[in-house]
Formats: structure tokens, sequence, C-alpha cells
């Protein structure tokens, strides 16, 4: 801060302010005008790797809840056609503007798992930890310190209000419940637009400016793949992704 | 008797006259000891606010209770207590109560306005660290409090904080990084407190007894300071470093109490080699003299006041002061029983079980000799006694339950439940408590010149002692069942039944915890509009007792030590103010006791 | 005053002793074959510590009534033997009390501690951690895979770290998350943590031991009833203790058999 020249500060602040509520106006409208959307599928080409099932017995309720359905582990899951779900799409270069997103997206605990197995998120965005389970859960997300995340680990309680957070840097953070060891799952936390597929492996980013990017698919078994693609304004992008079964 | 030329001029420091010399910062011995009782009155109700909220969340596991969230908004979101968050509670409830009640307000509280009096001492050797003492204790609770104001909380670990869920840093849980470090901080600065606080009651009482005041003249109370202060010496000289190696472990990537290889949340801990057993080895070998130096000042009280009411002495003066010896002496050698399954060799846990039930002999012989000393006597009925004869009572009903813990065998069936919450909190906690309040009903005139409420102080003791039965004797019926303790809720099939008792505990609790805003009261009120006391209202004995104005001026005797000439209990006994003559009266008299 | 004292004194003890005699809550029935010493030390201490408590607090009742009566002109009376009685009584009554519990018991928590596991007793590995127990049972070929603490990974289920792609021993090892074992065979219990201090509790088979992390121990028992137990943690380790828990089946050796044949085909 310079205080030997008030007037001049005063005039930069000002400046500065005039510019903020502009692109507050201002921005949003122009970008959503010119977006496309890039979409495709992910599949898995070859035997989908066997996922064990989970032994609940520890806690009666969770074997209850699950006594209609074998619960088993989700770190591969493959669709009609070999379609891989819980993929997370976005945009690792070219991205030009900051994105915005206004949408709460939930992080349910149900059955003593997690749905959706991988929360796909943008840098800042805030979500939503719930519960309907009627046991008490803990959040257990694992951040790499030095990405500037910090990592916390709160209870849920039956009925207890969601838990709202966010994260400041992107990175695939795994989450954990301790007190129920195999629930696993993921906060897929990256940088402008993304998507996760659905259980037959097809997503949509939407709210993409024109442009040339590098689009790139992460499985949490797999890795990441990466293709570049040319949006026009309004216009749609194709990429299409294939991992190899191991 | 030693030589006393030393002391033969007093009242060299003239008393402040500025506030906060006079009230803050005071060198004064009694201004000390109100200071540290104050500290310990804020404690207790603390302390005895969370065991509320702990109850309530026993008994009623998702109760909302309005405005929790004030106090966490994490913790206790819609009002609801988490699991981590009752943790955190009981955690901060056995801290503040064992360490900031029991060893100050017994101790150090009655310790520091008493002993000096009680030996004919002008003040404490050592001023300065007198004054240190305390408020290094004070800075040491702050830094405890504190721990509810960082981001998540205090520690979760238990009062023990046994090593390595202490140790490896948040991932553990909520306060087990920040809140770990500075409950270990708070610990070790209190630790300097009491470490002072006890070099000063030992160097008072071998050399600044007044003329005439031989060791076997001094009081039970003084004794049972003395005794505690050494126990003090040596007990928290050990808690201190291991407080310091608990934080280099977590600040300066030390493993003194983490094992290789451990895995956490699915991460590889980045320590190696060290003893997870150490910290239990190193804590009970502070925890369990802790327990005596809770008590023994408890039950020095204890027999003080009931001589004064009982106008008697003790059936044996020496056998007590003996007994409470040996206590302290075998406190060192019983502290394995806290670690029968914690993986020590099976044959070192017959090794502490004997003296463990050894140590009830003294035990014993202590209640015995109250006993015994009761037939025969002109018991007088006030608060004060009353509170005395409780504590008797509790402490026989925890101590029985020793017999069961001293076993290595009945430990496999009791070990953590809550049958070990009812002994120690009966023996220890309850009976500690009873002393405190004995001690304050019967020197409160002293302290402040006037009366308590005699109505007050009845009522308040009748629903405090049955209370306490009503919530403790339960326990130990919970623990046979089976009944683990530190569970914030009871999901087992085979406690579920068990949950209609924790109600009935919960209730009493809430009664008995509201019967001490009427001790409050009448605390405050008798503190400004009690009746006038005058200086000897008990018609009791001792050196307290013989101060030229009540309250005790800045020098206690007005500039003339005291010269002693009889054993501390003259009661029964034809003398020319009644039936007791006092330490100072140069009377001749038949003494009674054995030391005549 | 005094009075309403020494029978409420009175009352509190006796009340407080009826649910112990009537055995309200107490032990649940034992199902192992090492418990009975146990439940008899805890009897015989329960009785002698009773009497003591009744006796101790009828005493102080007693005399608090009796002499807190104003009696004019009498003079203060010593109990009769003086304090050297009551120290030689306290030497003789109690010291005896003590050392027999105390010799009694050595000798039962030896008789549980210091006697070495049969050889054909059935090795099982426990593995407890935040916050639930995971058990392993060697398969057909008798033994126990190595642990690679690298390798854990719950988000896997690999709960032990183990290699099943490298180590020989380790690929017909079961991992299982409720644990069964035949009734009257001796278990050879054997205990690791993964990350902190834990306990394993079973009150029913009169089981009570601490994990300590570095540090594996063993213990073993038989089950000599059919039935589904808790296994409990005690030593608290964090936010979860509470609910750190699995169950405990003793079955038949048939169903046992069939049992973990079940287990391995769901490895």
């Amino acid at each position: 801060m310079n205080a030997h020249h008030p007037q001049k500060f005063a005039a930069a602040m000002l400046v500065a302010i005039l510019i903020c509520i502009g692109a507050v106006l201002v921005g949003p409208k122009v970008n959503a005008a010119a977006d496309g959307t890039i979409t495709g599928s992910v599949k898995l080409n070859g035997t989908a790797p066997h996922m064990k099932g989970i032994d609940m017995s520890k806690d009666p309720y969770c074997v209850k809840a699950n006594a209609n359905n074998a619960p088993k582990l989700e770190n591969v899951v493959v669709g009609s056609g070999g379609g891989l779900e819980n993929v997370v799409l976005y945009i690792s270069e070219g991205l030009t503007s900051p994105t915005e997103s206004t949408a709460v997206q939930v992080f349910n605990q149900k059955n003593c798992m997690y749905s959706p197995h991988v929360l796909a998120m943008d840098v800042g965005e805030t979500f939503k930890v719930e519960t309907s389970d009627n046991t008490a859960h803990n959040i257990h997300p694992n951040p790499n310190p030095m990405t500037g995340n910090i990592p916390w680990n709160q209870s849920q309680p039956p009925g207890a209000p969601p838990v709202e957070k966010s994260w400041k840097a992107p990175e695939f953070i795994e989450v954990k419940c301790n007190i129920h060891p195999w629930m696993h799952g993921w906060f897929a936390v990256v940088k402008g637009p993304y998507a996760t597929t659905d259980a037959d492996g097809n997503y949509t980013i939407k709210d993409v400016p024109a442009g040339n990017y590098t689009v790139t698919a992460w499985q949490e078994v797999y890795g990441k793949q990466t293709q570049k693609v040319t949006v026009a304004a309004g216009g749609s992008a194709k990429a299409d992704f294939t991992f190899q079964a191991k | 008797m030693h030589d006393m030329s030393a002391h033969a001029h007093v009242a060299h420091h003239a008393p402040p006259t500025s506030f906060i010399r006079k009230h803050i910062f005071s060198i004064d011995h009694k201004v000390i000891g109100k200071q540290y009782y104050g500290l310990a009155l804020v404690a207790v109700f603390v302390g005895m606010v969370l065991s509320w909220l702990m109850r309530l969340h026993l008994g009623w596991a998702n109760l909302a209770i309005p405005g929790l969230h004030w106090l966490s908004s994490t913790g206790a979101p819609g009002d609801v207590m988490t699991p981590e968050y009752y943790l955190q509670l009981m955690t901060m409830h056995g801290t503040i109560m064992v360490f900031f009640v029991l060893t100050t307000a017994p101790f150090a509280a009655f310790g520091n306005y008493f002993l000096p009096i009680q030996v004919g001492a002008e003040d404490m050797p050592f001023p300065h660290f007198n004054m240190m003492s305390f408020w290094v204790t004070f800075v040491a609770f702050l830094v405890l409090i504190a721990s509810f104001f960082v981001s998540d909380g205090p520690t979760l670990g238990g009062w023990t904080q046994y090593a390595p869920l202490s140790a490896v840093g948040a991932v553990a849980g909520p306060g087990q990084g920040m809140g770990v470090v500075l409950w270990a901080a708070s610990i070790a600065i209190f630790c300097v407190g009491q470490l002072l606080g006890s070099l000063n009651f030992i160097t008072t009482t071998l050399n600044m007894r007044t003329k005439g005041m031989s060791l076997w003249r001094m009081p039970l109370t003084t004794w049972g300071w003395f005794i505690t202060s050494v126990m003090g010496l040596t007990a928290f000289a050990v808690l201190m470093p291991a407080c310091i190696l608990l934080i280099l472990d977590h600040v300066a990537g030390t493993s003194f109490f983490v094992a290789s290889n451990l895995v956490l949340n699915d991460q590889l801990q980045p320590h190696a080699g060290g003893s997870t057993l150490l910290w239990q080895h190193l804590f009970w070998f502070f925890g369990h003299p802790e327990v005596y130096i809770a008590i023994v000042p408890g039950m020095g009280i204890v027999s003080h006041v009931l001589v004064a009411n009982m106008r008697r002495p003790m059936l044996s003066h020496r056998v007590l002061v003996y007994s409470m010896g040996a206590l302290a002496v075998l406190s060192y050698m019983v502290y394995g029983h806290h670690m029968f399954v914690s993986g020590m060799n099976p044959v070192s846990s017959i090794a502490f079980s004997f003296p463990t039930l050894i140590i009830t002999i003294p035990s014993t012989i202590i209640v015995l000799i109250w006993i015994g000393s009761l037939y025969g006597s002109r018991l007088r009925i006030n608060t004060a006694s009353l509170f005395a004869l409780g504590m008797i009572s509790m402490f026989i009903s925890g101590g029985v339950s020793g017999f069961f813990l001293a076993q290595p065998s009945l430990d496999i069936m009791l070990h953590a439940t809550y049958f070990v919450v009812g002994h120690f909190h009966l023996v220890m906690a309850v009976a500690a408590i009873f002393g405190i309040f004995s001690g304050t009903y019967f020197w409160f005139p002293k302290m402040f010149g006037r009366m308590m409420n005699e109505t007050l102080g009845k009522i308040h003791f009748w629903l405090t002692f049955v209370g306490a039965y009503c919530i403790f004797m339960p326990f130990h019926y919970l623990g046979l069942a089976g009944n683990v303790r530190r569970y914030q809720a009871f999901v087992d099939d085979y406690l579920q039944p068990l949950i209609p008792v924790h109600r009935f505990i919960t209730v009493a609790a809430l009664v008995t915890g509201a019967a001490q805003l009427i001790f409050l009261y009448n605390l405050i009120h008798s503190r400004f509009g009690g009746e006038k006391a005058p200086d000897n209202p008990w018609q009791a004995t001792s050196l307290e007792w013989a101060t030229p104005t009540t309250p005790p001026p800045y020098d206690n005797f007005g500039g003339h030590l005291p010269t002693v000439y009889h054993d501390p209990y003259q009661y029964g006994i034809e003398g020319s103010t009644g039936d007791y003559v006092m330490q100072n009266s140069p009377e001749k008299v038949q003494s009674v006791g054995e030391e005549a | 005053m005094a009075k309403i004292f020494a029978v409420t004194i009175i009352v509190i003890a006796i009340l407080s002793a009826i649910p112990i005699v009537r055995h309200t809550w107490w032990l649940p029935p034992d199902v192992s074959t090492h418990g009975q010493p146990i439940d008899e030390q805890m009897s015989e201490t329960m009785a002698e510590a009773g009497l003591s408590f009744l006796a101790a607090q009828i005493l102080l009742a007693i005399f608090i009534w009796k002499y807190s009566k104003p009696r004019p002109g009498e003079k203060i009376k010593n109990f009769p033997g003086g304090a050297m009685g009551l120290v030689i009584a306290a030497f003789l009554l109690v010291g005896t009390e003590v050392l027999a519990l105390g010799a009694f018991g050595a000798k039962a928590w030896a008789s549980i501690y210091l006697t070495p596991p049969s050889p054909d007793a059935m090795p099982i590995q426990v593995q407890a951690g935040q916050f639930a127990f995971y058990f392993r049972y060697p398969g057909p070929d008798g033994k126990f895979g190595p642990l690679h603490p690298d390798l854990i990974s719950e988000a896997n289920e690999n709960f032990f770290g183990l290699d099943t792609t490298h180590d020989a021993a380790s690929k017909d090892d079961i991992v299982t998350a409720e644990m069964a074992i035949p009734v009257n065979r001796e278990i050879h219990l054997l205990m690791h943590s993964k990350d902190l201090g834990h306990s394993f509790y079973v009150p029913e088979l009169r089981v009570h031991q601490d994990f300590v992390p570095g540090l594996d121990l063993s213990i073993h028992f038989t089950a000599n009833k059919i039935g589904k137990y808790e296994i409990v943690c005690t030593q608290l380790c964090g936010l979860g203790h509470y609910n750190m828990k699995a169950y405990l089946e003793v079955m038949s050796q048939e169903d046992f058999d069939s049992w973990l044949k079940r287990q391995a085909a769901l490895q």
C-alpha cells in the first residue's frame, strides 16, 4: 500500500472495483453466448478385473441396508458395451478464463457406500457431504499437504446436517470412512469445466468456450489419457477414450 | 528439636499497598492459596458442565442440546454431539478435573494458605517461586482451554493420552494434531508450577517451623501436604519430560512413542523405532502417585476437621502419619496395575499385583483409625464434619473395589470398563472433593472472616452425598456387565440393556451438579454477607486459629511468631478455656495421645 | 441429623449390595475353558470386599449414631485395644485377605497367561485398525504370508498388506471380517495392530488383551459353547472407538469347515 499518495491509491482501488463489477456483470453473458460442449464415451478394452465383495458384518446396520444386493468394490465399474463409469473428464490445457459454477453437488453416504463413488468438482466449488444412513460415518479425505488442500476428518452422525466444504487446489483426493474401512471414494478436483461418465461410459462437458484444448480422462485405477480437441463457438467436439484392462 | 535462632526475627517485608501486588501478583502465600482455590473453582465448574454434556449424550445419544453448536460448530452440528466431540469433552473433563481441581484445590490451595501458618511461619521461604507457581499453573490452564479454539478442537485421546494415538498427529483424528500439542504443553507447564510449589512446601515444612514445632507436633494436614509435596516433586518430574517428548514427536519428527510401519487411513506413517508402552510406563509412574497426590491432602484435611469435631485426638497421630507415608512409598510400586492387559510381560503383572494389594493395608489402617477414633468421642455434627464423615464413607466404597482391580485375573473382566471409572471417581475424585468441601466449610471463617451458612451447607451435603452414590455406585454394576468406558454411544448388542442405567446416572448427575450451585451461592453470599466469624469458631487447637486477627495479617502472626508447647490436637482435656488447649498455649496440661 | 445420616449410610450400603447379591448385573455366562478360575476369584473377591464394605460402613454409621449424642460429664474413651489393636487387626485380617487373594489370583492369572498354547492349537491372526478388526486364516498350507505395511490398502480390501502375486504363503490366506472358530478347539490368536493401540475384549470368552503397535502378541483360548458373541475394542483409538467391533461365531467343526470354504471362495 502506498501511504504517501492516498489519492492515487484511492483512484486505483476505484478502477479495480469497477473492473470487478464489470467482469461480474458482463463476463458470464459473453461466455454463455459462445459456449460449446465436449462429448464422448470412455470404454474399457479387455476383461474387467474382479471386484471383491464387501463383508460389512462389523456394522449390522450396513448388513441390513444391503440385504438385497451384494455390495462390492467400485474401483472399476464397467457398464453395457464396455462403458467405464466414474471416469472424470476435464480440460487440462487451453483454458484461458476461469469458469464458475453455482450448482452445489452432493456427496452422499448411503447404505454404507459413497454415492457417487467419484465426485468431480471445480477448484473452489462448494459441495455438500450428506448422510442417508442410520449409523455414524466419518469423512476423512487424504489430500497431499503440499498442494495446499487441508485435510479434515469429521463425523456425521445420523440426521446430522450436511457438511459444506470446498478444495483450494486441483488434486485427486481419496476419501475414506474409518468407521467403515471399506468405504472409499474420490474427490476429483480440477480447474474448469468437467464431467463424469455415466453407467454406460458417456459424458458431456458443458460450458466450454471456443478454443483448442487438451482433454484428460482420469480413472482411479488406470490413470490418465489425453486428447486434443477444438471447440467452435457454440459447437460440440468429440473425444472418445479407451483404457486397457491390466 | 532443631535450632530456631535463624528465624528469631520476622516480618522483614512490609505488606504491599498497590492493588496489583496485593491481589494479583502477590507473594503472600495466603493470597496465592486463595488464587489457587479460585482457579480450582472455575476449573471444577467447567469440568462439571463438560460432564453434564457427556452424561446427556450417554443417556440420549441423538439428543440436541440447545446452543451446543455455539461451543463448536463442527463438534455439534445441529446441536447434536459428534462422536469425536464427546471424546474431546471427556478428555478435557478428565484433564481439568485431575490436574486443575484435584491437584490444585486440596494441595496447592489449602496447602499454600495453611501450611505456613500451621507450622508457625510468616511466609514460605521462596515467596516469588510461590507466586510463579500459581501464575505458571494459570498459564497452563489458559493453554489447555485454548485448545477449544483451534480449528479441530481439543485432543480426544483421554486424560491418559496413550501413544501412538497421541503421537502420530492429525491423521489419527480431530484434535490429535494441535490439540495434543497444546495439551502436552499445558501439562508440562503445569508440572513446572507443581514442582515449584512442592519445593516450597518441603522447605517450609523442614526449615520454617517455629520454636517448639517438632515434626510430630505438626497437624495431620501439614503432614498430608508435606508427604504430597514429596510425591509431587518426584511424580511431576517424570511427567514433564514425558510431555516434552510427546511434543517432540509432533513438531520435531522424533518417534519416542511411535513404532515403525504404522498405517493410518491407508497412509504409511513416517515414524520408526519408538515404543508404544514407554508412554504408558512414564505416564503411570506419574499417574499412580498422582491419585495419592489428590487424596492424601484430603485425608489430612478430613483428619484435621474430624479431631476438632470429635473433641479428641486421633487414636494415633503417628500411625496415621506412617500410613500416609506408606501410601506415598507404595504408590510408586503399584503403577503397573494400570497395565495388566497392556501387553506388558504377564509375570510383571503378578509382581505389580502384590504391592497393589498390600497398599490396601495402610489404607485400611487409616480408615480404621478414623472409625476407631469416633468411638467414645463427642462428635459434633456440622457441615464440615458431615463432609469429613462422608469422605470416609466414599473412601471405603471406592477403596474396596481396589481389591478387584489389583488382581490381573479380574482385570481381564474389568479393565477399561465402568467398574474402573466408578472406582477412581469414588476413591480419588469424590473422596477428594468431599475433603475440599470439608476444608472449605471448616476454614472459610479463617480465610474470609465470615461464617458460611450452615443450612445451605447441609442441603448441599445431603444432595451431594446421596447424589454421588447414585451416580457412581451403578458404574460398578455397568462394569461387571462388561460396559466399556470411553464409548460415546452403546451400539453393541450386549450394551443395549444397560442404557436405562446410564439414564438413571445422567439424571443423578444433573441433580447433583445443580446442587453445587447451592455451594457456589453459599460461598459468594457468605463471603460478603455471612455472619462475622470469631477467631476460633470451632474451638480448635492448631496455629491457624491462633492468629491475632481473622483473616490473618500479612505476616500471619503480627510480628511475633508463636511458640509451640503441645501436640497438635489437645482436645477432650480440662484446659482453662474449655475442653481443649491450643498449641501455642503455655498452659501445662496432662497431654493426651501416645506422644505424651 | 446424625441419626438420619447413620441410617442413610446403612441404607445406601445395603441398597448398593442388593444388585450384587442378586446378580442383577453380573459377568455374562462363561463360554471358555479357562474362565472358571476367574469367575471363582471374582466371587471370592466380591464376598471379601463386600463384607469389608458392609462392615466398615455399618461400623461408621453406628459410631456416628452413638457418639454424636451429647453425654455431659462423660470422658473421652478410647477404642478397646487402641490404635495398636487396629493396626494389628488390619495387618492380620486385611493382610491375610490380600495375600490370599493375591496368591489365588496370581494362580488364576498364571493358568491363563503363563501357559503356552498346545502345539495343535489353530492359529488365527487378528489385525486391529481404526475402527475394525480383520481376521486371517492361514489356508491349506498352514502358513501365514508376510505382511507388507506399504501394500495395505483398505480401498482395495488389502487390509493386511498381503502380496499374493509374490508371496506363495499368502496366496491361500483367507481374510475375513468376522471371526469364526470351531467349538472345543484351542485357538492361538496372533495379535497385530496396523496403526494404534487397540484391545480385544470378549466378555463371554473371558479374554481381554491390548494390541501393541510394533509388538505382536499372542493369546490362546478355547470356546466351549456354540453361539455368536461380540468382540469389542476397549483401548481408546479415536472417534470410532465405540463402534470398533466384530462378531465372533463359535460353530461346530462342520459348520466351521463350510464357513471357511465359503470365505475362501470370496477372496
